[in-house]
């Protein structure tokens, strides 16, 4: 079934299309790594799927248009990992983690034990439960990292857009946290869509790799499909090898000059 | 934790009422105090021992200026929470939007034209409240009026502009009549006016208002405290819960401003004093803001009146004398354990 569609989604920004008439399907369950160079148009296009951004085309959800939904629906339905995610450093882990479940709650409404099963269920999952207490200000990146996906998993949306994950995260924690996100995706089925920079990284968690340049998808497919020496070398403007090691694809850079 | 934090809260604010209705010229006795007050509450075999005069003093004059000091510095407070959590600014004050220059141009207009008799205790408020309210809403019109993204952003830079705008404006009328200079100035200063209980008639219903309305959205301040995006992105309608906890927190201080002139520090000392001090997010801060603030005006008021009695000191002036050094003390206290 497919969890997230796109039709025709373009998205200019201050008068410049940003997102050029992307067509995109994601089956419930995938998880789809969106590459691109800077300025390609990746995070443009998640925050367009989580309706952040004005934008012309169609983006369906389960089945549903987006732009029909509240906003309390949309984010039942999807919660975003956002790159910079704001972290006020007086709020303890546990409150910062209940804020997930703020679509789950009418304005006026109080969190009910429901709500506090499901942030210490998260809490759980991401191995933070003795830090229900802490504040943020006094967490390590790799720490706040996964408090905020318990935030986005208290949300219960069974779509996860993620922007940049591992960005901030030595290559250890940039290991553990796409493990964890890969096994929350095999307990829950989650569907991810996840814009990343690390292509070797995301090579061997992604099911299918959307390489997007100037706005627009030029490729589409499995790792071994998308991460080609042409492919990259054209849209990167990179010197690269890609060497495959037991089926296992590493993306290797090589000096032009040194050849 | 938040419990204790909120008894202490309470016990300062009861504490400040207790010295606020004692203190003052004339010595009324706190055991006298209290069989009036029963007295008031017809509990059976209560009589006021007072005289009708102190009787006077103490319900028409003193009481009401107390619950007049506790409304305004509950509200300022709140304000001043709010605006930092929804503007996710830690200087943001309850005078952001431009009510302090609008409530002080329709001050000074009302202090330079209006006829003696008019003007004065009755009209000054209404004057100033107006004003006030006129200047945020030519706020919130050239803020929309901007590009729709970064609304928050824009909304505070509308504010300095039109405050700017209504200062200028406030500036000449008072230079073309300078003889109102001091009335204007002295309003300026802010104080705690001994008018009975018609101040604190005037002012209540938009203090419970902006009351009610930002303690039941206190939980949203925290996710409009995460940015527009992230907020947005957890199910919060930004731009509508804004505006409603924006108008309450400014109608809330219009109102007080009109009635007490302006009164500073107190809506950026309180939040973060408690932010401090409990490190509480948004939800327990408000609250707690509301009972620290109302006793925090009570107790400057107190000095404002019986320092120098039978002499006033502007309540502006005692609010950053005692609040500065105070605030000093927190911040070094616990500049360890919030960084």
């Amino acid at each position: 079934m497919t969890a997230i569609g796109l039709r025709h989604v373009t998205v200019e920004l201050g008068g410049r299309p940003v997102v050029r008439d992307v067509d995109l399907d994601v089956a419930e369950g995938e998880w789809v790594a969106l590459i691109g160079p800077n300025g390609a148009g990746k995070t443009t296009l998640l925050r367009s799927i989580a309706r952040l951004v004005p934008f012309s085309g169609s983006i369906e959800l389960d089945g549903r248009d987006t732009v029909g939904l509240a906003r309390a629906e949309l984010a039942r339905l999807l919660a975003v990992v956002p790159q910079e995610p704001s972290t006020p450093p007086w709020m303890t882990v546990g409150e910062y983690v209940l804020l997930g479940r703020t679509p789950h709650l009418g304005p006026l409404a109080k969190e009910g034990l429901r709500d506090r099963g499901a942030a210490a269920e998260a809490l759980a999952r991401l191995d933070l439960l003795g830090y229900a207490e802490r504040r943020l200000g006094t967490l390590s990146g790799g720490e706040k990292q996964r408090v905020v996906v318990a935030r986005a998993l208290a949300q219960e949306a069974r779509i996860v857009l993620l922007d940049e994950p591992t960005a901030s995260l030595d290559i250890g924690h940039q290991q553990q946290a796409l493990e964890l996100l890969d096994a929350l995706r095999a307990e829950s089925g989650l569907t991810l869509v996840a814009a990343m920079h690390d292509l070797t990284l995301a090579a061997q968690y992604a099911d299918r790799m959307v390489l997007l340049d100037d706005g627009r998808i030029v490729a589409d497919g499995g790792p071994a499909d998308v991460l080609t020496e042409h492919l990259i070398a054209r849209h990167y403007d990179a010197s690269i090898e890609v060497v495959n090691i037991d089926g296992r694809i590493a993306i290797v850079p090589t000096r032009p000059t040194v050849g | 934790m938040t419990p204790l934090w909120a008894c202490a809260a309470v016990a300062f604010l009861v504490l400040s009422v207790v010295v606020g209705v004692l203190a003052g010229p004339i010595d009324l006795g706190a055991r006298d105090v209290l069989e009036s007050a029963a007295a008031r509450l017809h509990l059976p075999g209560f009589t006021s021992p007072l005289s009708p005069t102190e009787e006077a003093i103490l319900w028409e004059i003193r009481v009401p200026r107390v619950v007049l000091a506790a409304l305004v510095g509950g509200m300022l407070s709140l304000a001043g929470a709010t605006y930092q959590g929804v503007f996710r600014n830690p200087l943001a004050d309850p005078y952001l939007l431009g009510v302090a220059a609008g409530a002080g141009l329709g001050a000074t207009i009302a202090i330079a034209y209006l006829p003696d008799g008019l003007r004065g205790q009755r009209a000054l408020p209404v004057a100033a409240f107006i004003g006030g309210a006129i200047a945020v809403m030519l706020t919130y019109a050239v803020g929309r009026s901007a590009r729709r993204e970064r609304d928050a952003a824009t909304l505070v830079l509308a504010g300095v502009t039109v405050a700017a705008f209504f200062t200028a404006w406030q500036t000449f009328v008072q230079q073309q009549n300078s003889e109102t200079l001091q009335q204007v100035y002295s309003w300026i200063l802010g104080n705690i006016p001994s008018t009975g209980w018609s101040d604190v008639l005037l002012i209540l219903p938009y203090v419970a208002v902006a009351a009610v309305v930002i303690i039941a959205l206190r939980r949203v301040v925290d996710v409009l405290n995460l940015g527009d995006d992230e907020a947005a992105s957890l199910g919060v309608n930004v731009r509508r819960v804004r505006l409603a906890l924006v108008v309450a927190a400014t109608l809330g201080t219009a109102a007080a401003v009109a009635v007490t002139g302006l009164i500073g520090f107190v809506g950026i000392i309180v939040p973060h004093a408690i932010r401090l001090l409990t490190g509480a997010s948004y939800r327990a801060l408000i609250p707690l803001s509301v009972i620290a603030g109302a006793g925090f005006l009570v107790l400057a008021d107190v000095i404002a009146r019986t320092a120098l009695s039978p002499a006033e000191i502007p309540l502006g002036v005692v609010t950053a004398f005692l609040g500065a050094p105070f605030f000093a003390l927190v911040l070094r206290s616990t500049r360890t354990s919030a960084a």
